[in-house]
């Protein structure tokens, strides 16, 4: 079951193709990654799915319904990368008042979000400004502010930059018990490292298009090089075999290519003619890091303006 | 509906609450109270502050002693000094100035000099002038072979009334009165304008610039949040407003109470003051010869138009510009033009009601507000104030929807400004 599923959606600005011909689903209870390098689209996309920004063409279902900003805006929580907070506000009061546009009702705005800040431990922030916040509490806040509604599609941008790694954590901890409980989360960043430790599915964007579509495991699948690395006591100084290419030596560690048509049994087969004492033999899969590198290299680095 | 409700609370509850807004809404009335009482206090201590000045009267024009003025200047004839050597010795022997007279010829009389250290002031100059006057007309009488006394019992003074008839009868009005309080309201309204205007952008470029915009766009539809804002600050204006209402006429009816001294001083006010007595008549009767229920419902009708009209303008060049100061400088120039020549016409149509130039600014919705509280103690005619209010509603109703899609697509731009052909592209976009 999908509880969103984006079909051709168009965006484009004067000079330039914002969003290009995007179509994706996301399952109910999943955590998605949207990556992408700077200037990509993403938050092109995601503000058409919060629908601060009407697409050009294409259309959104949302729990399989057409997508409407007004009827499905107490359904979905927004963290924009660039955080958002009145400044003089008391901080109770904003996250109450944040509920509460959200379609919360006063007293349900008010028990939420004592739960939360209970949950946080932020009881002690309630009568403060955000002023007097640290950039991290802030997010905290933040992070706060966007689920409190309880939404069943939670779209964060960024939320882990400026926290430090227990904070990280916490909310990262949250992020996942929101996805055992059934809601739906968007997760966009470039740090590749957090995408691989949460999101279950990702799409990678560059220049408004879509140019991966896949579960994590099946994409490093799809960019494997046939790489392994083999760990033993001694290995042999000069490795004459037309089987593998030797991509990194180092001391008692090979790095190796498979060469087309060689099977990993064909090689340990090598290793064990030759009376090398193999303590390990694995698959080195590529990071998301490489392949969304290999993947927007090449093209430019910023997008260039364009007539349309 | 229910959250633009919430966003009008907020508004105004977070600006309600503000120490600032307390301390404005009650110092104002007190600046205001403390004009009154200073201006009570002078009326009755008044003239005890006399200044005394020396005449040397070289063309023997008074015989013993100089009469006495009605104002604060008192006079006193020294005899056998020199106009050279009295300069140096008059402010030792306690006067303020000294008028030295030459001898001068009856028929054409000059080369009276007033001699102080400091400039003097026009009351003292015109005092000096009054009492030359009157002996010169004396003297002027007695070569004429007039008795004075008989030409004092001929001579008039009289002063005109102007009366408004009304169905309920004939009321006194006070032509200065009228133009005072239009002018007070074209002055009240332009500032009005201007500072909840500048209020509402800066509310906007706040929202814009903390990035809370984009959060809550994502719930609320971008004109619900413009309209929120402008609704919001709005009402604390008028609340203002009332408190300010309110406040005077508590103080007003408080006083007599507070300080019954001070009101029989006023009635027991000696011959001299008997003019400041009778002046606060005037102002009362001015008043009550007033309109008042129209001149309030049109205030707050033009405040209300007027400050719509503008606060959407002000709404979208907040949305257009960041944190940069300048550029809200710079856009906000054009929309105070309209004001600032309203502001102009409104002085012109206190003069003149009903000359071409007030009966347009009073049509023409972006001056309208102001001009028409110019001329509102006078008789407007009802064509005229219909089409005025329809023109302003209309003109509100336009500049909302096109500023709407200014603000709605401002409000998510970062970085540069936008250009005047951008915005104008905007207004007239497609939704």
């Amino acid at each position: 079951m999908n509880l969103l599923e984006v079909k051709n959606l168009q965006k484009y600005f004067a000079t330039q193709k914002a969003v290009d011909d995007i179509s994706f689903n996301i399952e109910k209870g999943s955590i998605f990654g949207l990556l992408g390098p700077n200037g990509a689209g993403k938050t092109t996309l995601l503000r058409m799915i919060t629908g601060i920004f009407y697409p050009d063409s294409g259309n959104i279902l949302f729990d399989g319904k057409p997508f409407n900003a007004m009827e499905h805006a107490s359904s979905i929580g927004y963290m924009p990368e660039e955080r958002g907070l009145y400044k003089k506000m008391k901080i109770g009061e904003q996250a109450i008042y944040l509920a509460r546009l959200k379609g919360l009702s006063s007293a349900e705005a008010n028990e939420s979000v004592k739960e939360w800040f209970v949950r946080f431990d932020m009881q002690s922030w309630w009568g403060k400004k955000v002023e007097d916040l640290s950039k991290g509490m802030s997010q905290k806040l933040q992070f706060v502010t966007t689920v409190i509604h309880n939404p069943s599609l939670i779209i964060l941008d960024e939320p882990f930059s400026g926290l430090d790694p227990v904070n990280a954590n916490l909310i990262k901890d949250e992020i996942f018990k929101l996805a055992k409980n059934g809601s739906t989360i968007i997760f966009s960043t470039h740090r590749m490292e957090q995408v691989e430790e949460i999101c279950d599915h990702i799409i990678l964007l560059n220049r408004g298009k879509k140019i991966l579509d896949g579960t994590v495991t099946s994409v490093k699948q799809d960019f494997k090089e046939n790489m392994y690395q083999v760990k033993a006591q001694i290995l042999p100084e000069q490795l004459m075999t037309h089987i593998f290419d030797v991509v990194k030596a180092d001391p008692g560690q090979l790095t190796i290519k498979l060469n087309d048509g060689t099977t990993p049994n064909e090689v340990l087969q090598f290793f064990i003619n030759q009376g090398v004492a193999i303590n390990s033999f694995n698959e080195v899969m590529p990071s998301l890091n490489d392949i969304f590198i290999r993947l927007v290299e090449g093209t430019h680095a910023s997008r260039q303006f364009q007539r349309i | 509906m229910s959250k633009i409700g919430l966003i009008i609370g907020r508004e105004y509850f977070t600006r309600v609450r503000k120490k600032s807004f307390l301390i404005t809404t009650i110092m104002v009335p007190l600046v205001i109270m403390g004009f009154y009482a200073a201006i009570i206090a002078i009326a009755v201590k008044g003239g005890t502050d006399k200044q005394a000045i020396a005449v040397i009267d070289d063309g023997g024009l008074f015989k013993d002693s100089i009469p006495a003025t009605n104002s604060a200047t008192s006079f006193k004839l020294i005899r056998n000094e020199a106009e050279r050597d009295f300069i140096s010795k008059y402010k030792t022997q306690g006067f303020k100035a000294f008028l030295y007279i030459p001898a001068f010829d009856i028929k054409q009389p000059s080369g009276f000099v007033l001699h102080s250290a400091s400039s003097a002031s026009l009351s003292t100059t015109s005092a000096a002038e009054k009492i030359l006057n009157d002996a010169i007309i004396d003297k002027r009488l007695v070569v004429q072979g007039i008795d004075p006394a008989l030409y004092k019992n001929i001579a008039a003074n009289v002063s005109v009334e102007n009366t408004i008839d009304t169905r309920e009868g004939g009321k006194k009005s006070v032509a200065a009165i009228a133009y005072g309080v239009s002018f007070a309201c074209g002055m009240l309204i332009y500032l009005m304008m201007i500072i909840y205007g500048t209020q509402v952008m800066r509310g906007v470029t706040e929202e814009k610039t903390n990035r809370i915009a984009e959060v809550v766009i994502s719930s609320v539809k971008p004109f619900e949040l413009m309209m929120g804002k402008i609704v919001g600050i709005g009402a604390v204006g008028l609340t203002q407003f009332t408190i300010w209402i309110i406040l005077v006429l508590f103080v007003q009816m408080l006083l007599p109470l507070l300080a019954p001294g001070l009101v029989d001083q006023m009635n027991n006010l000696s011959t001299d003051a008997a003019g400041r007595a009778s002046m606060a008549a005037t102002i009362t009767q001015g008043i009550s010869s007033l309109p008042l229920l129209k001149i309030g419902l049109s205030f707050i009708f033009y405040f209300l138009g007027g400050y719509l009209t503008y606060a959407s303008l002000f709404a979208a060049v907040g949305s257009v510009v960041s944190e940069d100061q300048q550029e809200a400088q710079q856009l906000m120039f054009p929309i105070l033009m309209p004001i600032i020549l309203g502001f102009v016409i409104m002085m012109q149509a206190v003069n003149e009601p009903n000359s071409n130039l007030a009966v347009f600014g009073s049509l023409f919705p972006l001056t309208s507000p102001i001009v028409m509280m110019g001329r509102i103690t006078y008789d407007i005619p009802v064509w005229q104030m219909v089409l005025s209010m329809l023109l302003l509603i209309g003109c509100f109703l336009l500049l909302t929807w096109l500023t709407g899609k200014i603000y709605r697509t401002g409000i998510l731009m970062y970085g540069k400004k936008p250009s005047w052909k951008e915005m104008v592209k905007w207004a007239f976009m497609k939704s």
